[in-house]
């Protein structure tokens, strides 16, 4: 018997600014949603763990796992929540992997939830800002946005990458999420409006820049040999690996490569026995638009220095050689922090179970996500299969 | 003999021009300024006040003397806008410039002149013997309320006078204060803007006080005007220390060198220190300088003070005044009033 | 318990006023801010404290223009990694310059800055910023 983990269904609840909804609600929203898709008895599933970054913060409320498990009425089956700043998503799609790899648990379902929209403006900067190193970044005036500038600027100079390019995810993204019905921006924006957007911390402008997004989504994970009691198109996950870098941002040598993603992904290639020529459609963690140009350099779609000419020349569109976020990535599918890791993997499944709609890629087989805590101190690598 | 063994000052790099305060309570004439013989003042950034700038004048002072901080037995920061009303500054400076803990601080207040009280008490300790160095400082980002007099001169700087028996590069030869009850101007505890007596500022307060001081000190040390170089008297405006030259007989060119209120405005607990440091910047080994201080409420401190051949090998590694005051960067009002908290929606 | 951010911001302050980190006097490597544990030597390293010259040049910078309430009224400000002339790198703001002005490679010094105010009542954070070398012609004759 193979050992591999398998995702039985999927689900999220909408990303966006849910004035009507608390955590509660789309949490919910999502885990109904996943278990519908699933077609797993409530009673067949031994295990939930949520993804968060900040409820405490954001919303006042912690302890989610138990507060997710009432809600569902799973019973009194054990519950994890999981922290990794913007990666809390994919560590727990981790932690399930593990959970069921090592036989502890069989079927479980995972979350990722995060409602942002009820603090203001400061709040929800430093909120998020305390995901890189707050004593010795974020205090001294370095918004999240700015660190990530920090990376824009210093690949500008290295690589004599342009303004324009720094447009070029956000345009790409955006027109794929026209077709995601769940997606915060269902709507293409033109390169001059990226372009001339206000600016958040140059050379980052707002359209550079995941939102701030209420949102939920989930899987349920089980054993591979219970997968086919509820599906006909299960998905198994090949490999997860998982990588750490520095806190701060200053601490690294060089902060125009994560170190963490380059090796998360070798190590999970390597995993799956695969290489990234078998990848066929990719989730990478765009929160800045700096940040997918890093990302389809650093998992090896494009050379150090080249991943602009990558979006240039379309290999990263739906219908290139590697397409990336078709979903439409943290920039217009929407960013709700410790949800963003889960709902990769959601439309790596779609994807792979050739239900993306408008924006399938064609006949994809392997998916692979990146999704990476703080400034790139946490990456968490998943490649799924069917 | 006791005198100065290093001093350093620091002026904040926003200037704001005194036609433009003018302009927005509707006198374009331009007199007001030419009337207080006041140009333009400094302007704190939103990020300084006095424990910053006394910080950065005591590490110009540090560097200047090329004392190790450690030896530093007392230091004493004079001010009347100290950062908070019960908590020490001077504890912030005596840690930011690598002071032992086995010392003595305090902040002192005494409107203008509590820098110079800060060198009387560091003079006296260090002439008893209790200690090696003392570091007195007088520092301010003085408020005036919008519209009124004093926010055409209210300005923002600092300077830092180190304090010993070794080699000195000044060494003072006699001080003396003249003291009386006299509330010409003050600031309630929980106000934000200081009020004052108008007219009555002049002939009874700053007049009466600094002209008794500088004769105190005359009759004391046996000098004549004729004795000193250079002289430096408090600097409310360009107009107070010039009609007090003129009524002690000084001559004009013997206050010129030390009106820095003229580019800077009145910093207050700064003034009459920054004033002494722009002398000394430019004295000859041998000058003899004469220096009154004056506070408010009131009372003035008179220092003879002459000039040592050590100064010279002590200039060129440190900020001069006349540096601080040509790195300036002009601010209109609504950036001053956004700096200095007169926006009161920003908090 | 402790008033916000009183012991947190005291305990650091050594670090935040004058720069004091470490120096592993194993492999010679400096740190800022001071690290618990030499991560090249690990249990071989000597970590000693080290008191930084406050020299060093930017190597990254941003102009930030929306920002917390703490720093509005700053805005735009410049942050930067500074690289300091021991051989490691800081988050600071620049300050006495116009954000125009900044550039990679640029040389900068520490000054001493109010970093942050807890509210109006509680208490003010100072720190490190860093602003361009200035000129210093020493006096003139």
């Amino acid at each position: 018997m193979s050992n591999r983990v398998a995702i039985a269904g999927v689900g999220m609840s909408k990303f966006g600014e849910l004035w009507d909804k608390n955590l509660r609600d789309i949490t919910l929203e999502a885990g109904m949603y996943t278990i519908f898709d699933a077609g797993v008895p409530g009673s067949d599933i031994d295990g939930m763990v949520i993804g968060n970054m900040s409820a405490g913060r954001f919303t006042g409320q912690e302890h989610l796992g138990a507060q997710a498990v009432d809600l569902s009425g799973l019973g009194d089956i054990p519950a994890y929540s999981v922290e990794a700043a913007c990666a809390s998503g994919g560590a727990a799609v981790r932690h399930a992997y593990m959970s069921i790899k090592s036989g502890e648990h069989d079927v479980m379902l995972v979350l990722g939830s995060e409602k942002m929209s009820d603090v203001n403006q400061t709040e929800a900067m430093n909120t998020i800002s305390v995901a890189s190193d707050w004593e010795w970044e974020g205090m001294f005036g370095a918004t999240f946005p700015a660190l990530y500038a920090f990376m824009a600027r210093r690949h500008m100079m290295e690589y004599g990458t342009t303004e324009e390019h720094l447009a070029l995810p956000t345009v790409k993204n955006h027109a794929n999420a026209a077709h995601n019905e769940f997606a915060q921006f269902q709507r293409a924006v033109p390169i001059e409006v990226v372009m001339r957007s206000g600016m958040l911390a140059d050379p980052l402008r707002v359209l550079h820049s995941a939102p701030i997004t209420d949102g939920a989504a989930g899987l349920v994970m089980c054993r591979e040999d219970l997968v086919k009691k509820y599906t006909d198109t299960p998905i198994f996950i090949e490999s997860s690996a998982q990588r750490t870098d520095t806190l701060a941002l200053h601490d690294r040598k060089s902060i125009t490569t994560f170190n963490s993603v380059v090796s998360s992904t070798k190590s999970a290639l390597q995993e799956a026995s695969l290489e990234l020529k078998d990848i066929d459609v990719l989730e990478l963690h765009d929160s800045f638009s700096i940040g997918e140009i890093m990302l389809t350099e650093d998992v090896g779609i494009a050379k150090k220095g080249e991943g602009c000419k990558a979006l240039e020349e379309g290999i990263t569109e739906i219908g290139g050689k590697f397409p990336v976020n078709p979903s439409g990535g943290l920039k217009a599918r929407g960013h709700p922090i410790g949800a963003t890791g889960v709902a990769q993997i959601v439309e790596l499944v779609l994807q792979l179970r050739g239900d993306a709609d408008k924006r399938q890629v064609d006949g994809a087989e392997k998916g692979l996500a990146v999704n990476i805590g703080g400034t790139g101190a946490t990456s968490i690598v998943h490649i799924v299969g069917r | 003999m006791v005198g100065i063994v290093g001093y350093g000052v620091y002026v904040p790099r926003y200037r704001i021009k005194t036609t433009d305060i003018a302009e927005v309570w509707g006198d374009t004439s331009g007199r007001i300024g030419k009337g207080l013989g006041v140009f333009e003042k400094s302007v704190p950034g939103p990020d300084e006040d006095v424990a910053t700038i006394s910080v950065e004048a005591a590490r110009n002072a540090i560097k200047r003397s090329q004392i190790d901080p450690k030896d530093i037995g007392a230091l004493y920061v004079g001010s009347e806008s100290h950062p908070y009303a019960v908590k020490p500054t001077g504890t912030i400076v005596a840690e930011a410039i690598g002071c032992t803990h086995d010392m003595t601080c305090a902040d002192f207040e005494f409107a203008c002149k509590a820098g110079t009280a800060a060198m009387q008490v560091t003079m006296g300790l260090v002439l008893s013997k209790m200690i090696k160095i003392g570091l007195a400082i007088g520092s301010d980002t003085a408020q005036g309320r919008p519209g009124d007099a004093l926010e055409y001169s209210a300005a923002a700087g600092g300077a830092a006078f180190l304090i010993g028996m070794k080699n000195p590069l000044a060494t003072i030869e006699e001080t003396v204060s003249f003291t009386t009850d006299t509330p010409d101007f003050w600031r309630r505890e929980g106000e934000d803007f200081p009020s004052h007596g108008a007219r009555f500022t002049g002939e009874p307060a700053y007049f009466r006080h600094v002209g008794e001081g500088a004769k105190s000190l005359f009759k004391k040390t046996k000098t004549t005007v004729d004795d000193y170089d250079y002289f430096i008297f408090h600097m409310p405006n360009g107009k107070f220390p010039i009609a007090m030259g003129k009524q002690l007989g000084v001559p004009a060119e013997k206050l010129e060198d030390s009106l820095v209120v003229r580019q800077i405005g009145n910093t207050y607990s700064g003034s009459a220190m920054i004033g002494l440091a722009r002398i000394l910047d430019i004295a000859k080994p041998g000058s003899k300088i004469f220096m009154v201080a004056y506070g408010s409420g009131a009372g003035s401190d008179a220092f003879s003070i002459t000039v040592e051949d050590a100064i010279e090998e002590r200039r060129g590694q440190v900020p001069t005044v006349d540096d601080y005051i040509e790195r300036k960067t002009y601010v209109d009002y609504a950036t001053y009033a956004k700096f200095r908290r007169k926006i009161k929606a920003l908090g | 318990m402790a008033e916000q951010g009183v012991a947190q911001v005291w305990r650091r302050i050594r670090a935040m006023y004058r720069i004091e980190g470490n120096k592993c006097e194993t492999c010679g490597t400096h740190f800022f801010p001071p690290r618990p544990v030499c991560p090249e030597c690990r249990r071989k390293g000597k970590l000693e404290n080290y008191t930084f010259k406050g020299l060093g040049s930017i190597y990254t910078f941003s102009i930030v223009r929306q920002a917390p309430d703490d720093f509005k009224r700053q805005m735009p400000y410049v942050v930067a990694q500074v690289e300091l002339d021991e051989g490691t790198r800081l988050t600071t703001q620049i300050v006495n310059v116009d954000p125009e002005d900044v550039e990679i490679g640029m040389r900068v010094r520490a000054c001493f800055r109010k970093i942050k105010e807890f509210g109006h009542s509680g208490i003010i954070v100072y720190g490190y910023k860093f602003e361009p070398v200035m000129k210093v012609t020493g006096h003139k004759q």
